[in-house]
């Protein structure tokens, strides 16, 4: 526990931080600190957690991206389109044409990194205009509401009537997402590609040097981010049960936010499945505790800016300058 | 050919290159496809269009040049946007005099400045990533103006404020002369001063220019502030340009003044850049909206042009070195 504590300083921190949030909100109201809102946190962090753990993956190999939410569209759209021409179609032809999507828009960004040499914020930046200024050109920003059963009908894996007559349940996205994130950890953690990922994103030079193949290292990594978009574009078409070409867009900067917090390094090799999932969720939380304490939803947005402010400067000063009592043990 | 190549590596020839390049080319391009597009007219909506993009860019770059970024541009020139609503509101609305107008614009800098500041000082002294902490920035602005306003409208403005959005002088649009004055400071304060020495500096490389004496710190912190109170004269011409302010106008902006730099020659990871071939790289961008405009293509059409350009003008930088590397091993 001490050796957690120690080796994942911004989990912890986060960790303690949900912790504080939540017995405060379980105090001020009555709705917090039950099952049925829980799931709903889950509900409706799904999505944004996909991105997350995608992004991660980009931001760990050194890479940036702002492209994936309107590349999400971009899949979300097509894919829509796709399953109304074949005529139907059903979960894991939509799942593949979704990720498809992705992972060619995803590669895209790879190849121009790394075959002319551009630096991938440039690239993202552009490739985030073009996919989302192509996007609103062809469809002329026309939503599509009449997508197929199978996408738009409602699942509850796990369903219970509380005491109070009220239904809770946990819904499809959520197993997806619990899908994402555990084949992403495992990505990362428990294959030679994830430590080769860490060991680029460190010191590309070095890993260079050593060996490691740069372009592929690229490919994957956009290509994993590319995959994940698409697959959260699918599940939030499913939870909206409409296809909004602009819906997603702004929805990078909230998830980069979150990821960042986490405790990924903008500039690459440091981040962890664990806190990036932590950094969405206390996001979350503090959207949904203002929302059950009856805060005026227009101040959520500010309260969430100020917080992430307060935390990425606590966070970054030294830790044990603020707890003086870790730097005996020489933290 | 080798004379070539050293004209084209002369630092001034360098930095206009890429966005004279694409000026050329938009120009030629739309001229053979249109035959109106070589016209007053044009240049006339290049004009009134592109101070408010300028300002916000030029809000951009300074950041950028230290390696940062200051992702809360548009959302700080909102807010000093509305604090110039309010104080006119309050004092009067559309009756209010050119005095309190005076007072409300030093305001509005001023929370454009405050604005700036407070992100400057957590970069430089926590040392969390600018993309990071401007992000949340934005993210607090925006939220702040939309608590304060509900998400609506602000408008009623004493009719002095139009000319300063509308107005023309010698056939010069006023915003426009606003960008150039404005244009014409950075450029002074990032070759001629020491500020602008520290800029670049720090660009380059933090720590070395820490070693040398400079207070890094406080060169950044000034970098945001300027950065801040630009936002302001931004929000300020945007709120005489639509007579009215509202939380997210230009929002869509963010992204697009960054990409006007990196089309104006800024190196992305800081040290470089220079803010005339910016200006450049901005008329570029509005002649692509106003041709495309012409040839009938919506906004959205240009956007996705924009984004192509950038990218294009990459390879061709790309393209260039290689060329230039490749006949420098030939001649040894």
């Amino acid at each position: 526990m001490v050796k957690f504590f120690r080796t994942h300083g911004t989990e912890s921190a986060l960790l303690v931080v949900i912790a504080v949030i939540s017995l405060v909100l379980s105090l001020a109201t009555d709705r917090y600190f039950t099952v049925g809102n829980a799931f709903d946190l889950l509900n409706t962090s799904s999505v944004n957690i996909i991105f997350a753990v995608g992004l991660l993956v980009v931001l760990i190999s050194g890479g940036i991206d702002i492209s994936f939410a309107v590349a999400a569209s971009v899949a979300q759209y097509g894919t829509a389109l796709f399953v109304a021409w074949i005529g139907g179609g059903d979960w894991a032809i939509g799942l593949i044409v979704a990720g498809l999507i992705g992972i060619g828009l995803g590669c895209l960004n790879a190849a121009l990194i790394q075959g002319f040499g551009i630096p991938s914020i440039v690239v993202s930046i552009s490739t985030f205009n073009v996919f989302f200024g192509l996007l609103m050109f062809f469809t002329k920003g026309v939503s599509i509401y009449d997508l197929p059963d199978w996408l738009t009908e409602h699942i509850a894996l796990y369903e219970r009537q509380m005491s109070d007559g009220s239904w809770v349940e946990i819904s499809l996205p959520v197993l997806v997402m619990v899908i994402c994130v555990v084949a992403t950890w495992t990505l990362v953690t428990r294959t030679t590609i994830g430590r080769q990922l860490y060991a680029f994103g460190d010191n590309p030079e070095g890993a260079r040097r050593f060996g490691i193949n740069i372009a592929a290292m690229r490919f994957i990594a956009f290509g994993w981010l590319g995959l994940m978009a698409g697959i959260a574009g699918l599940v939030q078409a499913h939870y909206a049960q409409e296809v909004v070409p602009n819906a997603l867009y702004g929805r990078e900067m909230d998830v980069l936010a979150a990821v960042v917090l986490g405790g990924a390094r903008l500039g690459g090799g440091k981040g962890t499945v664990l806190g990036c999932v932590l950094g969405v969720m206390l996001t979350q939380i503090t959207q949904n505790g203002l929302n059950l304490m009856g805060v005026s939803p227009f101040a959520f947005k500010m309260i969430v800016g100020a917080i992430i402010l307060i935390a990425i400067t606590l966070s970054n000063s030294r830790i044990e300058r603020l707890l003086p009592f870790l730097r005996r043990q020489g933290v | 050919m080798s004379a070539l190549f050293q004209r084209l590596n002369a630092p001034f020839v360098r930095d206009m290159a890429g966005p004279g390049f694409a000026f050329l080319a938009v120009l030629i391009v739309f001229s053979l496809a249109s035959p109106q597009f070589l016209s007053g007219a044009t240049f006339g909506s290049v004009a009134f269009q592109l101070p408010e993009l300028g300002l916000l860019t030029l809000a951009m770059l300074m950041p950028i040049i230290t390696g940062g970024f200051n992702l809360a541009v548009t959302f700080t020139a909102n807010m000093a946007g509305l604090t110039v609503a309010w104080i006119l509101g309050a004092n009067g609305g559309v009756d209010a005099s050119p005095e309190v107008f005076a007072l409300a614009v030093v305001a509005a800098l001023g929370v454009g400045a405050l604005a700036g500041f407070v992100m400057g000082l957590v970069i430089a002294f926590t040392r969390a990533h600018p993309i990071l902490v401007s992000l949340s920035m934005m993210i607090f602005l925006r939220g702040l103006g939309e608590f304060l306003t509900r998400g609506g409208d602000v408008s009623g403005f004493p009719d002095f404020v139009h000319p300063i959005g509308h107005g023309s002088v010698l056939g010069i649009p006023v915003p426009m002369l606003v960008l150039l004055l404005c244009v014409a400071i950075w450029h002074i304060v990032l070759t001629r001063s020491r500020l602008g020495f520290g800029t670049y500096m720090i660009g380059s490389n933090i720590e070395a220019t820490r070693y040398s004496g400079i207070n890094t710190r406080r060169v950044v912190i000034l970098v945001y502030t300027l950065s801040g109170i630009m936002c302001a004269v931004a929000g300020i011409i945007m709120m005489a340009r639509f007579n009215s302010v509202r939380v997210g106008h230009g929002e869509s902006y963010v992204l697009i003044t960054v990409l006007a730099c990196f089309l104006g020659g800024v190196h992305p990871d800081g040290g470089f850049g220079k803010a005339l071939p910016v200006f450049v790289a901005l008329i570029d961008l509005q002649m692509l909206s106003s041709g495309l405009n012409i040839l009938g293509a919506n906004q959205h059409l240009a956007t996705a042009v924009w984004g192509l350009l950038l990218i294009t003008v990459m390879i061709c930088r790309w393209l260039v070195v290689r060329a230039r590397t490749t006949f420098a091993h030939s001649r040894k």
